[in-house]
Parts: C-alpha cells; sequence; structure tokens
C-alpha cells in the first residue's frame, strides 16, 4: 500500500530537529535510514502526521573510535558501520550481529541507532547494544540524558524516549584486552527475522578460562533479555562441552519466548539454547584453547 | 485520522540526476523513489513487488549504494544520483550482466529481473564474485518466484570476473 498522508520536514540542525519534535511530539516520526518505518507507513500500521527527515543534518552520521569507546551517530549507516575495519577489529561482535541484519541493500540505508531505537523484539542491535552495555544519548530542548541500554527497552517497538527527544548517539563502550564477541543466530531464510539469536561478548584468558562474560537474546520475549544465570555458570569455567550441554539446558528452562506463526514456544526455547551453544563454543574456540 | 480522512498534499521541490540527465519535479512528499521513477519519469523498468522491502524488486542505486525504491521518499533524493536498470543498455547493447543472463536462461517472467541486475551491478563494482557460496550471498538480497537462481548463479560467475559488467 501507500502511506497516508503525512506533512514532511527536512531539517538542517539538530536544534531544528528538537524544536519540531517538541512542538510535534506524538504526531511526529523521525525518518532516519527508514528501513523499518517506511514499511509500517506502507502497511499503515504507522500514520504519524509528520515526518522529521534528519539526513539533512550535518554532523549526525560520523562513527568515532576513540580509547574511550566508539561513538555512532543517529545517521550513521548500518553498513558503515559493518564495514569499518577498526569495528572489525575490535568490536567482532558488532560486525558479526550486522552482516545478519536483513540484506546489503537495507543495511545501506538503515542506521544503527535507527534499529535500536525501533525496538523490534527480534531485531540483532537492541541484544548487541544489551550485551556491550551501551549507552544511548537522548537529546530534546529540555536538555540531554544518557540512557543505559539496560533501561533503554519497554516492550517490543516501546523504549524509554520521551516523545520529544531524539537518539543523537549510541556509545560502545572500551572492551577489555583480549575481549571477543559473536552473535549466533537462526532465521527461516537467510535476512529474515530470527527466531532466536544471542549476542555474547567474553573475556576468556590464555589458560581457557572466562573471566567475563555477557550475553542478551533476541527474540523471546518483548524486549532482548540478558541471560544472567547461563552467563555465571560460564565465569571461571573452561567452557567444556558437558558445561555448554548445562548450559544450553539453563537457557531453556530460564527464558519464556512467545509461541507464534513462526514458532512455537517449545522451539523458541530449543532454538535459543542451541545459539547460546554455538556461540559460547565459537569463542572458546577463537580464544586458542581447543576442548575437542 | 477519521474514515473521511481528507486527501490533502504536502509538495516538495525536487531536483537530481536520473540516469545521467538532470530531473526536477515538485512532489508530494508521500510519493516513493519507485513510484516517482515509474509514474513520474516513466521508467518503467522497476517494478515493485512487496512495497515493504522484502522482495528486492525495486532496487536501484542511489549515489552509488544498491537501496530498495520502495523504501524511500522521492523528496528525500534532492541533490542525488539514481541509477535504474535503464541505464544498464547502452546503445542497445546489453550489459555483460545482462548479457550473461540472456544466455544462461537467468531469468523467465523478468518481473524480479531488474532488482537482480541492479542488486549485481552496484555489487560487481566493489567484489568479485569467484564461487558458488559468494554468488548466492550476492543473490540473497532478492527474490525470484518462477525461474529459480540456477541460471544467475552461472551468469554471475560468468562474469564475476572482476572486470567491468559494463560491455
Amino acid at each position: 500500500m501507500k502511506p497516508r498522508y503525512f506533512e514532511y520536514h527536512q531539517p538542517t540542525s539538530i536544534d531544528d530537529v528538537l524544536e519540531l519534535l517538541s512542538e510535534y511530539g506524538d504526531e511526529a516520526k523521525i525518518l532516519a535510514g527508514g528501513q523499518s518505518l517506511i514499511p509500517m507507513l506502507n502497511f499503515r500500521i504507522a500514520s504519524p502526521a509528520h515526518l522529521i527527515d534528519i539526513n539533512g543534518v550535518a554532523g549526525l552520521d560520523q562513527l568515532n573510535l576513540t580509547p574511550e569507546g566508539v561513538q555512532i551517530g543517529a545517521t550513521a549507516r548500518q553498513r558503515t558501520v559493518e564495514n569499518a575495519p577498526e569495528i572489525a577489529l575490535s568490536y567482532p561482535l558488532v560486525r558479526r550481529a550486522l552482516v545478519q541484519v536483513a540484506h546489503p541493500q537495507i543495511r545501506n540505508r538503515g542506521t544503527f541507532c535507527g534499529s535500536v531505537a525501533h525496538a523490534d523484539a527480534s531485531a540483532e542491535l537492541p541484544s548487541v547494544v544489551l550485551a556491550l552495555g551501551a549507552q544511548i544519548i537522548a537529546r530534546s530542548s529540555r536538555g540531554e540524558r544518557t540512557i543505559p541500554a539496560k533501561d533503554f527497552f519497554e516492550f517490543h517497538l516501546v523504549t524509554a524516549l520521551s516523545a520529544d527527544e531524539l537518539v543523537v548517539e549510541i556509545q560502545l563502550p572500551p572492551l577489555a584486552a583480549g575481549s571477543n564477541g559473536t552473535y549466533v543466530e537462526i532465521a527461516r531464510r537467510a535476512g529474515d527475522f530470527a527466531l532466536a539469536g544471542v549476542a555474547a561478548q567474553a573475556v576468556i584468558d590464555e589458560g581457557g578460562t572466562v573471566q567475563s562474560l555477557r550475553m542478551a537474546c533476541s527474540g523471546v520475549g518483548p524486549v532482548p533479555q540478558l541471560l544472567e544465570e547461563a552467563a555465571q555458570l560460564a565465569i571461571g569455567s573452561d567452557l567444556s562441552d558437558e558445561l555448554l550441554l548445562e548450559i544450553d539446558n539453563i537457557v531453556r528452562t530460564t527464558i519464556d519466548p512467545p509461541d507464534d506463526v513462526h514458532a512455537s514456544a517449545n522451539y523458541r526455547r530449543v532454538v535459543t539454547g542451541t545459539v547460546v551453544r554455538r556461540a559460547l563454543k565459537q569463542l572458546r574456540d577463537e580464544s586458542g584453547s581447543n576442548h575437542d | 485520522m477519521t474514515e473521511q480522512e481528507q486527501i490533502t498534499t504536502d509538495l516538495h521541490p525536487l531536483h537530481l540526476t536520473v540516469n545521467g540527465k538532470d530531473v526536477d519535479s515538485v512532489l508530494d512528499s508521500r510519493i516513493s523513489l519507485a513510484d516517482f521513477l515509474r509514474h513520474e519519469l516513466r521508467l518503467t523498468g522497476t517494478h515493485l513487488g512487496c512495497e515493504q522491502g522484502s522482495c528486492g524488486a525495486c532496487t536501484v542505486i542511489v549515489d552509488g549504494v544498491a537501496v530498495r525504491s520502495c523504501l524511500m521518499f522521492a523528496v528525500q533524493l534532492n541533490g542525488s544520483t539514481v541509477e535504474t536498470v535503464e541505464s544498464l543498455c547502452v546503445d542497445g547493447q546489453l550489459s555483460r550482466l545482462q548479457q550473461a543472463f540472456h544466455e544462461e536462461h537467468a531469468l523467465q517472467c523478468g518481473f524480479c529481473t531488474s532488482g537482480f541486475l541492479m542488486s549485481l551491478t552496484a555489487h560487481l563494482r566493489e567484489h568479485q564474485v569467484t564461487n558458488d557460496q559468494e554468488a548466492r550471498e550476492a543473490l540473497s538480497g532478492n527474490i525470484c518466484r518462477c525461474t529459480g537462481y540456477a541460471g544467475m548463479v552461472k551468469a554471475l560467475l560468468a562474469v564475476g570476473d572482476g572486470e567491468s559488467t559494463t560491455q
């Protein structure tokens, strides 16, 4: 279908964006990459009276890597982040997740921040920012605030953002030396929304012992979910095959996924346990200690 | 909005380059790039399948990268450069990729073909395609519902050597 009528705004400064947001609030939507929003407009699931296109705001597309971490601006394309050599080197989790987000044609337009702000329960990037402990920088004409990823997601497509707030940037924290991460998902076809996926970020020392681990999974509830119990079990261990099976079991029993047309709740439990096991096995094997 | 939704317009001026030609227009904001190409410019080689970004039939190249033209509004393209399937054939001569599609029977009904050609044209500018796996990955963002992909894999491998895909 075609979208309903809307009024299109093309501000060129953040201040102008914030002014429009404070004027129109709930009646407005921010248009960044548009790869989630425009399908919703075409389906008429969403029909905002005002679209505020932020692509013309200079400087919002930055991708900065510093010793203090990474700053990803509101209009930085997923493809830009994915192709940045420093991201591939320092944040393998981010790159491994991004290449599983839809298809290159979508990632050429879609933005990193937009996917997080959209907060689809089965999307990859919300789990990634949660596993990394990223911070979402939101600005309104009232001021700026920093929202930790763990407080950002409230429900499927619902976040802690107020109607007048714009995500200007997402900050990924610096990672400890030797930290490695991966994203493993199972989807019916490559590029589809995943039935279940997990973002895992770990430090495994030279002896093969897990020093730290954070895992967050997608597709098993209305918000991305930290798998704390399973992570506790892994920390201090060498991730033996037996332990991986135990963790798989713990994951299955600690999550409460929905039934829907794509998969039953029980199948999702099994699939989530499986992706966690595969992710941890990959991190273990990449750490150089082999347990075959 | 109520059931008696008021049909109204929100006009914006637009200047862009399409297949090397300057285009000036004044356009309603809710017109997609795909509809603008088809209805305003009569470039009907770009096809609209799903209008939700899933099928890839409407893929065109904007500022050098392949995008879904159903997921952009034309008014967003002020100052941009757009390439459509009509740009591939020059002076009646098919591009190498088009010729390979022809030779390998990579199309049947042809509905999805223009989207595939544009996705692959963009891909081949940056990447070589030297094996089956790479070919299938390059094809994965578009859907074909009749011929299948075997002919397209062959066609892609025939031109995936890193040589220019134009003639």
